[in-house]
């Protein structure tokens, strides 16, 4: 009797098996790509916010100081958003007449809030505390990237669990002396690590990594 | 009628076989339901099975084929759902910000709560403007920091979406100036004299309110003000104008007090003051060490309350038979005509009798005779007549002036209304609050008479039965929403102060519609109050604005307690025993009406938070029924769910039957406030109408109660008998263990405790400590624990209804309730020793034990409950799968199941109850008692940023901070010093199932009973 299958078809199996598995491989890193692509993370992309609100201009140039509108920053989970009247006291003196800025002087005038689009966001089953990262120490940009350069506001990080535990279990490589967290322009030093450490111990951080510090 | 086909039969509990086990097991036996007892089908399925009533997932069974098949999809889509984007969200701050509010961070308010006229002092969590929590004020003297279910539970009745929105008149949607404009039209109709005016108010103690409706009065002379509370207190007052004259307002104090009587009063859970009474109470049992001095509580009540289950001695006595003892305890005590008040009554002998009052004697001007509520005229004339005897006025009791502005027995006062109606005397009769077309005497005919008026208005938070029958309806103002003041249970006024506008634009307060009527039409709420109180207090100006600024603050005004004043009690009562003597050998039925433990008269029957709320002893949730006792329902051989008919004098409504252990014989409970026809969707519909056979002249029990079988089951949803702790290792091999027969409650007398103070430990426990493989924890820095105080808890469930509302905790409904799906996460569990005619009763309240060697963590396939480095067995949602393993696994049964999509993510009214701490689960999450991480977590915070340790008592947890009686505490046990750690060390702690050596965090200090030596049963 003859054989049924060729041997030809040796190759075939062969390169079916081998693709089987390269495909398999192949579809899970084109999935992981797109996890991390821009177009899923949202990171660097500028969104579209009803007032082309710069901070470039604004901590950048202007040199603002962050806390001066995101006022809870140091005392609350929520780092706060700015009420229209914080814009207004300068807007109401300078650049009064700018089309750009109506938006802004119509709400101060109809009483009506200005709807902004949350760039920086977690899903609902996670409680992130702004007051004591900046009180242990971490600053602004470390999060939120080079925010004096963005003309228009983007997210700098995924966000991820990942993300944030990359720094939990390595708090060292992130903590900055507290007078510095709001410096905008802050370079990280040459000796982070090393800074880093004595930090860690000066301003008692601990490496929390359990559920419930942000799932409750 | 629920038609649920997996219904158990509930006729299956055999009170013989019952009784035959009892006699069997013994005196020492614990046991939680007749069911248990009995060992009834559906108790053997809720013992058994972690989930019954599931329903078969494939009749035919499912082959290895569907198993991969189902693998492989579920994977694939568990994979899937990870694919989403998060939605773009929007944030809107505010154009100008308000003062003091932080974004994030709640601010707390001092406010108080009415009710049946009495305040009780709260402190209200707002966030971002929107009350969330409700919390006791320390400030406050009725409160102390603890409050109750009501109070607990009034947050989600602001948010009820079945609440009236707007004004209506005639059917139709009108607003509020066309009612102000109706209203100024009556003025005119009515000027000068108000000959046709009449006002119906529920109990007003408010000071403001009281000023307006006599400048009202002033205005039209002839008008009247009427007041009707169904659950009010015209027996208090009847009965102190009985004894001394004038209806003079009696004030406990109960931290004074060595030995207690209470005649069938309530008075840990219910009527005025109770918060404070539990508070002062449970501090007489603290029992620090063997020598402590605990105080003794005599209880005879008809039916089984909390304060029953507290008593060292309890009988049980049919309501209208406590007058017979009262007058033979006080003829022992030498008051009035002691020949004549030898009859016994019916379960209490002469020698028992004769021990309290010699225990009353013996500890003069340290005892108490407290008479409840719902006891007539002549049982509080002799419980204050006994107080006086036994020198305790003064000491232990006090009396003021009437905490009402206006003292009127209400049944008259409504009396005299309606016979004004029914005359045609009546033109204008305004409502304000209260429910009287459901809840007025039946014999009244209030709602035909109500007819008869010709403009009727109506004020309630509902456009309930009474409303339906007005030509106008204007809905009232929540009390969260409004201003106003009330006198706690010692006169001190509280300040009701809005923690937020009016949710709908057609609310409006009872001060703004008196107002109308008023010299001063259109003046605001919070004007009206606040100017009153400008024109009372002598400080002017700046002065007045300090000082009503630190009242708000405070939630009270400083130093208004109503002083106490002298009375003389009368002692001549005469023959006061002739009368109950011959209904104590009467065969005849009786019934009894009491307020409804959860949702008192009705007004709280469209709260879902209330009507789940397993009730004290019973655990019956979502209906009342007819509580009997099991010899009475033998002889009258009824059984659990017998749906009969209860007759009374002509007159009839429907119940369910339900037998109670330590109910009285002959005598049937019947709870008041179900059978609403108009209280909303959740309740509309549940229990029973007590008000069909209530009459005016036998308003809280009758005799001559008739009961006819309708041959139909109803089906009650108890929680007594699920979630079963399997205390007894039932199918382990160990079976035959010592170990495994240890009771869950450890329970010893005064005389046993001091014998040995170790009674409750278990002598095993330390053996066990090897048991595990697994490595130890270590726990630096924080270890959370928590220490309940089994001789302090007095059942009353605040802290169930506090842990739902800190918790986001869904509501399920009755049909699921029966399932065992109830969702709370701290149970109050309920033990009964010896008996079925008199038990012993004691509470447990079960929250998760926290243990250190978790069951439930070993067993969880996707890590979503892990253990913290400071003791707490997390429980994280988000990676959830819904496995159930871990429950399975729980020993203590604390863990529970969204088996479907129980929280409301639909209803746009109830997102505002939410607390934004703590995540809104949905369907097939696990789900349990955390500790309260959320207030954990913002301690710590706190106290890092401050670079401080978290201090002793900084965080409290919900279940913690609502308890009345101060039962539960929590801390950080590594701290030696922590009160916690201090109670721990108590000789008295112990833990649950030690032998497990799952190590709770949660222990107990067990319970010490403290019987009277010369009273032998």
């Amino acid at each position: 009797m003859s054989q049924i299958f060729h041997t030809s078809t040796n190759v075939l199996s062969r390169l079916s098996i081998y693709g089987g598995v390269f495909i398999v491989a192949l579809l899970g890193a084109v999935l992981y790509g797109i996890e991390l692509s821009p177009w899923y993370t949202d990171v660097h992309v500028s969104r579209e916010q009803p007032v082309p609100f710069s901070h470039k201009h604004h901590a950048g140039e202007l040199g603002i100081d962050c806390r001066y509108c995101h006022t809870s920053v140091e005392k609350s989970a929520f780092a706060g958003i700015p009420p229209t009247q914080t814009c207004m006291t300068c807007h109401s003196q300078i650049w009064t007449n700018s089309a750009m800025l109506e938006p802004v002087r119509a709400s101060y005038r109809t009483d009506k809030s200005i709807s902004w689009t949350r760039v920086n966001s977690l899903p609902d089953f996670v409680y992130f505390d702004h007051s004591i990262h900046i009180s242990k120490g971490i600053g602004c940009t470390t999060c939120h990237g080079q925010i004096a350069e963005m003309p228009l506001t983007y997210r700098a990080g995924t966000l991820y669990m990942s993300w944030c535990l990359d720094c939990h279990r390595q708090p060292e490589k992130n903590v900055r002396p507290k007078s510095q967290v709001f410096n905008p322009n802050y370079v990280i030093p040459a000796n982070q690590m090393e800074l880093g450490r004595q930090l860690v111990k000066e301003y008692k951080i601990k490496s929390l990594q359990n559920c419930s510090v942000c799932h409750r | 009628m629920s038609s649920n086909a997996n219904a158990p039969d509930p006729n299956s509990v055999d009170l013989a076989a019952v009784r035959a086990k009892l006699a069997e097991t013994g005196k020492n036996h614990f046991w939680q339901s007749l069911e248990e007892l009995s060992e009834t089908k559906e108790y053997r399925d809720f013992f058994e099975h972690e989930f019954p009533h599931e329903t078969a997932k494939n009749p035919e069974g499912i082959d290895r084929r569907d198993v991969l098949k189902l693998a492989a999809a579920s994977a694939a889509l568990a994979g899937l759902s990870a694919c989403t984007k998060l939605p773009t969200e929007k944030i809107v701050p505010y154009v100008r910000p308000p003062e003091e509010i932080i974004p994030g961070k709640p601010l707390f308010y001092a406010t108080s709560m009415q009710l049946a006229g009495v305040a009780a002092g709260l402190l209200v969590e707002s966030n971002m403007g929107r009350p969330t929590k409700i919390e006791g004020n320390p400030e406050h003297p009725g409160s102390l920091g603890g409050t109750d279910v009501f109070s607990q539970a009034s947050i989600l009745t602001l948010y009820d979406p079945d609440r009236s929105q707007t004004v209506i008149h005639e059917g139709r949607i009108s607003d509020w100036g066309a009612f102000a404009a109706a209203i100024a039209d009556v003025r005119g109709q009515q000027s000068p004299k108000g000959a046709g005016l009449r006002i119906l108010t529920e109990t007003v103690t408010s000071p403001s309110l009281t000023a307006q409706m006599r400048d009202i009065l002033a205005q039209f002379p002839q008008a009247k003000w009427h007041q009707y509370e169904q659950c009010g207190r015209d027996n208090v007052r009847a009965g102190a104008k009985l004894a001394f004259g004038k209806p003079v307002n009696p004030v406990y104090r109960l931290d004074k007090a060595d030995v207690i009587v209470s005649l069938d009063a309530d008075f840990l859970t219910s009527g005025a003051g109770h918060v404070r009474y539990a508070r002062d109470f449970s501090s007489r049992r603290s029992m620090e060490t063997p020598s402590s001095n605990p105080n003794r509580l005599y209880v005879v009540e008809c039916m089984p309350t909390s304060t029953g289950a507290m008593a060292d001695h309890r009988k049980p006595v049919r309501a209208s038979e406590i007058a017979g003892f009262a007058a033979h305890l006080a003829s022992e005590l030498g008051i009035g005509s002691a020949t004549g008040a030898s009859a016994s009554v019916q379960g209490i002998s002469s020698e028992w009798t004769r021990a309290v009052a010699k225990d009353l004697q013996q500890h003069r001007g340290s005892s108490l005779v407290i008479a409840g509520d719902e006891q007539p005229a002549q049982v509080h004339a002799l419980a204050h007549a006994m107080n006086a005897a036994l020198a305790n006025v003064g000491k232990t009791v006090y009396y003021t002036d009437p905490l009402e502005s206006n003292p009127v027995d209400g049944i008259e006062s409504l009396g005299e209304l309606m016979n004004d109606m029914k005359a045609g005397k009546v033109d204008v009769l305004l409502i304000l609050g209260g429910n009287p077309v459901y809840d007025a005497p039946i014999d009244f005919d209030f709602g035909p008479a109500l007819l008869n008026v010709k403009l009727r208005v109506h004020s309630g938070l509902y456009y309930d039965e009474t409303g339906e029958f007005c030509h106008w309806h204007v809905p009232a103002t929540h009390y969260l929403e409004s201003w106003g003041d009330a006198r706690a249970y010692d006169g001190t006024i509280g300040i009701i102060q809005p923690l937020i506008a009016p949710l709908y634009q057609g609310c409006h307060s009872a001060y703004e519609i008196t107002g109308l009527l008023g010299s001063d039409p259109g003046k605001s709420n919070h004007d009206i109050v606040r100017d009153y109180w400008a024109g009372q207090r002598p400080e002017k100006d700046k002065a007045f604005e300090d000082f009503w600024e630190r009242s708000l603050h405070d939630g009270i005004l400083l130093d208004t307690a109503l002083p106490a004043t002298a009375v003389a009690a009368r002692t001549d009562f005469q023959k006061p025993s002739d009368e109950p003597a011959k209904s104590a050998n009467s065969p005849d039925l009786e019934i009894s009406f009491r307020p409804d433990p959860a949702i008192f008269d009705g007004r709280f029957a469209n709260n879902g938070w209330l009507q789940e709320l397993p009730k004290p002893n019973t655990r019956l949730t979502w209906d009342n029924a007819g509580m009997i006792s099991a010899a009475t329902a033998q002889r009258l051989s009824l059984a659990t769910g017998d749906y009969v008919k209860l007759q009374l004098n002509g007159r009839e409504t429907k119940a369910g039957i339900m037998i109670v252990p330590g109910h009285a014989e002959n005598s049937i409970t019947l709870h008041l406030g179900y059978g609403r026809r108009r209280a909303g969707k959740v309740g509309t519909g549940p229990g029973f109408n007590a008000n069909f056979i209530r009459t005016s002249a036998a308003p809280w029990s009758a005799t001559g109660l008739r009961v006819q079988k309708t041959g139909d089951t109803y089906y009650f949803a108890v929680t007594q008998h699920q979630y079963i702790i399997d205390h007894e290792g039932h199918g382990s091999e160990e079976e035959s263990d010592a170990a495994f027969h240890r009771d869950l409650i450890q329970v010893a007398t005064l005389d046993e405790f001091r014998a040995n103070p170790n009674f409750a430990r278990d002598p095993n426990e330390e053996a066990s400590r090897g048991l595990t493989l697994y490595p130890g924890f270590k726990y630096e820095g924080y270890s959370w624990g928590m220490s309940i105080d089994l001789n302090k808890c007095v059942g009353c469930n605040a802290c169930v209804v506090a842990c739902q509302s800190e918790n986001n905790i869904a509501v399920v409904g009755k049909d699921q309730v029966m399932r065992g799906r109830a969702m709370h996460w701290i149970r109050v569990d309920t033990y009964f020793r010896g008996g079925l005619e008199n038990p012993e009763m004691y509470y447990e309240p079960m929250p998760c034990m926290q243990c250190e060697n978790a069951p439930c963590e070993v067993v969880c396939p996707v890590g979503a409950t892990t253990h913290s480095p400071e003791g707490l067995n997390e429980m994280t949602y988000n990676r959830c799968v819904g496995t159930r393993y871990c429950s399975n696994n729980c020993p203590y049964k604390v863990r529970r199941f969204n088996f479907l999509l129980f929280s409301d993510w639909q209803t746009p009214s109830l997102y505002g109850v939410r607390n934004p701490n703590v995540t809104v689960r949905s369907r097939g999450v696990m789900e349990k008692c955390t500790y309260c991480v959320q207030r954990i977590n913002a301690a710590k915070i706190r106290s890092e940023e401050e670079n401080r340790s978290v201090h002793d008592g900084e965080i409290v947890t919900a279940c913690q901070g609502a308890c009345p009686s101060d039962a539960i505490v929590f801390g950080n046990i590594n701290d030696p010093n922590s009160r916690v750690a201090k109670l721990k060390a108590q000789s008295r702690n112990y833990t649950l199932l030690a032998e497990l050596n799952t190590r709770p965090r949660t222990t107990y200090l067990a319970r010490v009973r403290n019987p009277n030596p010369e009273i032998h049963e």
